[in-house]
């Protein structure tokens, strides 16, 4: 029987809101990402995509110390935060950060696998009448980037309803300000009497996962019937 | 519209150097595949950038590397039909027609939508996706969608390569028609003689990246009687059938013709191969071919190898390619009489 106690629920509730939060973080950044590496010639261009696709390949863990010698009070970015009285560290807000991160590379990689698929003569009719470049990209390329925007928003979001390493360095598990299914899972697979309680979060966390693939797969055939 | 082009642009070791001044309404590019044609004309809509040289348009530079000018392609009003539509497949017909409509200058939005779509014949299909359109309705689309835009140059890249014989004879008209009708001169790209005839007065003739002549299309296509495979070919106007026996015979302006192939229409076109018709110094006795026309020889032209004869029949004008030796044995020369023998299977009626 699922036994859910009222800190489970608030981990539910954060670990929604991180995914989500992160998802919508990172779409702009993804979109303009991808966009640059499919469509725009410049110098650099391998290195960014190697700087994109770094977070996939490193353990988590060393994504979250990385970022929290940034965000940390006495780190780069973290220091100019604290002047402004911004504090990031130990917040929900690092654990979006953290997930957004860490699911970066999965949300432009779909998006440049939707845009690589963009007939460039689309494009070159859209200029030839009349629409300039940013035109083209809002009237053209952005709705036929909707699939790929589709999968890899179910990826970021799926990844950070996951996310772990970097999320309890960054931000630490606090129960009911920063402590996710996953990180509550921890505190109770590290304790004697926790076993049903990390058996019904395992659960919720299987549901929530089930029920965002099939609506990813629907809205996936609901755009192929429609294209 | 009067176009000067003089630019330079290297693919690799592949470079496309072109020098020309045209004028004219219907205006079209030959050349075979890998010519430089379609780099010709994304030069010309600002789609390619050329390593240096000018482009006027009626008096307008649209690139000049000596002035450092390089308009953009929304900034130059060239229009371009693409060998594949490129319609966009999220929107619907109507939208694709609107779309270079509405970035159009309100003052420059004199197309008006109700009659295109009526002379395009596109009233059924507006509020369709165009995923699910044949071929010949995209094209159309496409046509329309590039008038709307009211550009002051309309390009054609290979637009009826993509279709087969039938679609391509039905869409000519329109292409013909639309741009006529709607005052927008056109640049017609195509590696097809008889689509040059049908569709421009001047061609430019484009050959291993370079401008080999400026003729009209009859005269291209009289150069290349000796080189090509197929001869020259005789596009012959057609009234309306009646049956003969076997054979069904048609009127051809004040001569009858008898052919194989049956068409229902008042009005059709026909295209006959100079190889097919053999030339008779006098009256054969007998002869298996059904159609023995008696004609004038107006002129003779040398086209590599081979010999061709221009003939009037009745008013009517045919081209038949000869080799040298036959005109000797003939002795055929202008104004002299020949007979010219054509099988009632040698015609081929064309589409539309």
């Amino acid at each position: 029987m699922i036994q859910l106690s009222s800190t489970d629920y608030d981990a539910i509730r954060l670990s929604l809101q991180v995914a989500i939060a992160a998802t919508l973080l990172s779409l702009p950044f993804g979109f303009a990402v991808a966009y640059l590496i499919t469509f725009v010639k410049f110098r650099g261009k391998v290195l960014l995509e190697v700087l994109v696709n770094l977070p996939l390949t490193l353990p988590p863990v060393v994504v979250g110390y990385l970022l929290l010698l940034l965000l940390g009070r006495h780190g780069w970015l973290g220091s100019l935060l604290n002047k402004a009285d911004i504090r990031l560290i130990f917040t929900l807000k690092a654990a979006v950060i953290a997930s957004a991160i860490v699911g970066f590379p999965l949300l432009v990689r779909s998006l440049r696998i939707g845009m690589e698929g963009i007939d460039p003569q689309l494009l070159n009719a859209s200029r030839t009448l009349g629409a300039r470049w940013h035109d083209t990209l809002l009237t053209v390329i952005l709705p036929l980037s909707v699939p790929g925007l589709v999968a890899g928003s179910s990826l970021v979001f799926a990844r950070s309803l996951g996310e772990f390493g970097a999320t309890i360095i960054v931000a630490g598990n606090i129960p009911g300000i920063t402590q996710t299914i996953p990180l509550a899972i921890y505190e109770y697979a590290a304790s004697p009497t926790g076993e049903t309680m990390a058996l019904s979060l395992c659960l919720v966390s299987v549901v929530i996962s089930l029920a965002v693939l099939f609506l990813h797969e629907m809205m996936a055939k609901k755009m192929a019937r429609r294209g | 519209m009067q176009l000067s082009m003089t630019t330079r642009k290297s693919f690799g070791a592949f470079t496309l150097a072109t020098d020309f001044n045209v004028s004219g309404d219907r205006v079209g590019i030959f050349g075979v595949s890998g010519s430089g044609k379609s780099t010709l004309v994304s030069m010309l809509a600002g789609l390619v950038e050329p390593d240096d040289g000018e482009i006027v348009l009626d008096g307008d530079c649209l690139f000049s590397s000596a002035q450092v000018i390089n308009l953009r392609p929304e900034q130059r009003r060239i229009s371009m039909v693409f060998q594949q539509h490129c319609l966009f497949p999220h929107l619907s017909v109507r939208n694709n027609l609107l779309y270079g409509f509405n970035r159009c200058p309100k003052n420059l939005r004199t197309i008006d939508f109700d009659t295109l779509v009526a002379v395009l014949k596109l009233d059924g299909l507006l509020g369709r996706g165009v995923t699910n359109l044949s071929g010949g309705e995209k094209q159309r689309v496409a046509l329309g969608r590039a008038i709307l835009a009211n550009p002051r140059l309309l390009l054609m890249d290979e637009p009826l390569s993509a279709l087969d014989d039938s679609l391509r004879f039905q869409i000519i008209p329109y292409l013909k028609s639309v741009s006529e009708q709607f005052c927008i001169p056109y640049l017609f790209i195509s590696h097809s003689l008889l689509e040059m005839r049908l569709m421009s007065d001047q061609v430019l003739n484009v050959a291993g990246g370079r401008i080999i002549g400026i003729s009209t299309a009859e005269e291209l296509a009289r150069q290349r009687l000796g080189a090509s495979q197929i001869g020259y070919i005789n596009l012959l106007r057609l009234g309306r059938s009646s049956e003969d026996g076997n054979l069904y015979s048609y009127p051809w302006g004040a001569a009858r013709l008898l052919l194989s192939a049956a068409s229902e229409r008042d009005d059709s076109m026909a295209e006959l191969s100079s190889k097919d018709i053999i030339l008779f110094k006098q009256h054969p006795e007998a002869i298996s071919a059904r159609n023995l026309l008696q004609c004038t020889v107006r002129s003779l032209f040398s086209s590599g190898r081979k010999i061709g004869v221009e003939l009037d029949c009745v008013g009517n004008t045919l081209i038949s390619e000869v080799v040298q030796e036959a005109v000797t044995e003939l002795g055929i020369a202008p104004g002299g009489t020949v007979y010219a023998a054509v099988k009632a299977s040698a015609f081929r009626m064309l589409p539309g």
